[in-house]
């Protein structure tokens, strides 16, 4: 059996005294594609974030590739992860983010060759060719040279897919990326994603609300209910099978 | 009309000390601006807190007074020469409108929307790249309309100069007023009118700055 590339092992999170998270075990296999779903406010969204690096544990371990994410080894000891050693584990995980987070001063095409040119050091001619294969699969070929302000919501969440995934990530993450757009353009961000899924085996993790979307391309379902995983199992065990109540209540409100 | 021409001929010796004094504190007054700003927003308490205090300490004393400082005081009290007079009133006025500038500074980085920070992060940039790549670019941009209103500040300041006998516009226009004592409002109104005239391209360059300011900027 293969070993998951992503473990999470009795992670809490806090913030202030509130308990978000109470103890979250997971794990992520290679290629995997997984969906977060629960009601707002359930923690869904702060245990991506805590992978990308974004908000740190306050107890448990994440281990990404056999190493411990947020705690290194120093004169024998177990301490707090320092910048060097995040970045020497996070380089292997991409985001992508509710609100697109362009960067505006660049263009779309600089927008994703910045990362692997400046922090990979790769060669500028080959990224350039990768960045504008990627922008044609997301069905943005013509546009590499405009700003993100002349972009559409959807068109801005394609190049932030494009963005990541030029980084040749081994886990991609998702943090709820079509709740910010307008109802008619979430269809052709979620067909980008599908593609994805479908072509490329990296693993995914995808917090998401579209039900359908989850039932149609997740290989796992994970419920998330006051910080703790209440349910988990195939699409269809927890989307249109679950018995547990809390699951019912939740999904009724999407079915109208 | 001959005496305007008079006059501005007599205040044209003390411009080019107007102007060099202009460049050379506002480049000192930038460069602190930036130094101190980044420095305020530093991890290290020590850093922090020891821009914290000159920050305070030059926001909140008159420049002419820190001017008198530099020029009658600290040479008596420790015995040092700061240099020519020129030196002095560039020191001055770049220390005080450095200390601004440093909030400006901070202020625009500060305004960076923290999606961007998140963003960086999720390319795995170092602190150093995100800065250099992301979070400065833009923030420069919002600095630009803040930074032109305190350079044509200083312009002003640099009035403040002639009272350390340094031959400025001012400085000229104030000795031929002791000459001709009946003259002085149309003497004032010139030197007036050379600050002005003086202001008008940095007034343009800050109007410029804004529309630059207005696009690409995420907040």
């Amino acid at each position: 059996m293969t070993k998951p590339i992503v473990e999470y092992k009795d992670v809490h999170k806090s913030f202030g005294e509130t308990e978000v998270l109470k103890g979250i075990d997971l794990d992520i296999f290679p290629a995997e594609k997984i969906a977060i779903i629960g009601p707002s406010g359930s923690g869904k969204t702060t245990i991506i974030r805590m992978l990308m690096t974004l908000e740190e544990p306050t107890a448990g371990d994440i281990i990404v590739d056999g190493r411990n994410l947020w705690k290194m080894k120093k004169h024998g000891k177990m301490v707090e992860a320092d910048e060097k050693h995040l970045r020497s584990i996070r380089g292997d995980i991409g985001m992508v983010f509710q609100h697109f987070n362009l960067f505006p001063h660049m263009t779309i095409l600089e927008n994703c060759m910045t990362a692997p040119i400046n922090v990979k050091g790769e060669n500028k001619k080959e990224v350039e060719q990768r960045s504008i294969e990627m922008l044609e699969r997301v069905g943005l070929g013509d546009k590499i040279h405009n700003f993100p302000s002349q972009l559409s919501g959807g068109q801005k969440q394609r190049v932030a897919m494009a963005r990541a995934l030029v980084m040749r990530p081994k886990i991609m993450l998702f943090d709820e990326v079509t709740s910010a757009l307008d109802p008619e353009l979430v269809g052709e961000v979620l067909e980008v994603i599908r593609d994805i899924a479908k072509n490329d085996d990296m693993a995914m993790v995808l917090v998401t609300h579209e039900m359908d979307f989850a039932l149609d391309i997740a290989d796992k379902v994970l419920f998330l209910d006051d910080g703790v995983i209440a349910e988990e199992g195939t699409a269809s065990d927890v989307i249109e099978h679950s018995e547990n109540p809390r699951v019912q209540e939740f999904l009724s409100r999407f079915r109208s | 009309m001959e005496a305007i021409l008079n006059i501005s001929q007599e205040l044209g010796r003390g411009l080019w000390v107007t102007i060099s004094i202009l460049i050379a504190s506002a480049l000192l007054a930038y460069l602190i601006g930036f130094i101190a700003g980044l420095s305020r927003l530093s991890k290290n308490i020590f850093i922090q807190k020891f821009t914290g205090l000159y920050i305070e300490i030059f926001r909140g004393t008159s420049l002419i007074v820190q001017l008198f400082w530099l020029y009658y005081a600290i040479p008596m009290l420790f015995g040092i020469n700061l240099g020519s007079n020129w030196v002095i009133g560039v020191i001055a006025i770049g220390l005080n409108y450095g200390a601004y500038l440093s909030e400006v500074v901070r202020g625009s980085v500060e305004a960076v929307d923290s999606g961007q920070t998140e963003a960086a992060v999720a390319l795995n940039m170092s602190s150093y790249q995100k800065m250099r790549y992301i979070i400065l670019p833009q923030a420069v941009r919002m600095m630009l309309p803040e930074f032109g209103n305190y350079t044509i500040q200083m312009l002003k300041g640099t009035a403040l100069v002639s009272l350390i006998s340094l031959s400025d516009i001012l400085y000229y226009g104030n000795i031929l007023r002791s000459s001709n004592l009946s003259q002085a409002p149309l003497i004032y109104l010139v030197v007036l009118g050379f600050y002005f005239i003086l202001a008008l391209p940095l007034i343009f360059l800050t109007r410029k700055a804004e529309d630059v300011s207005k696009k690409g900027v995420a907040n």
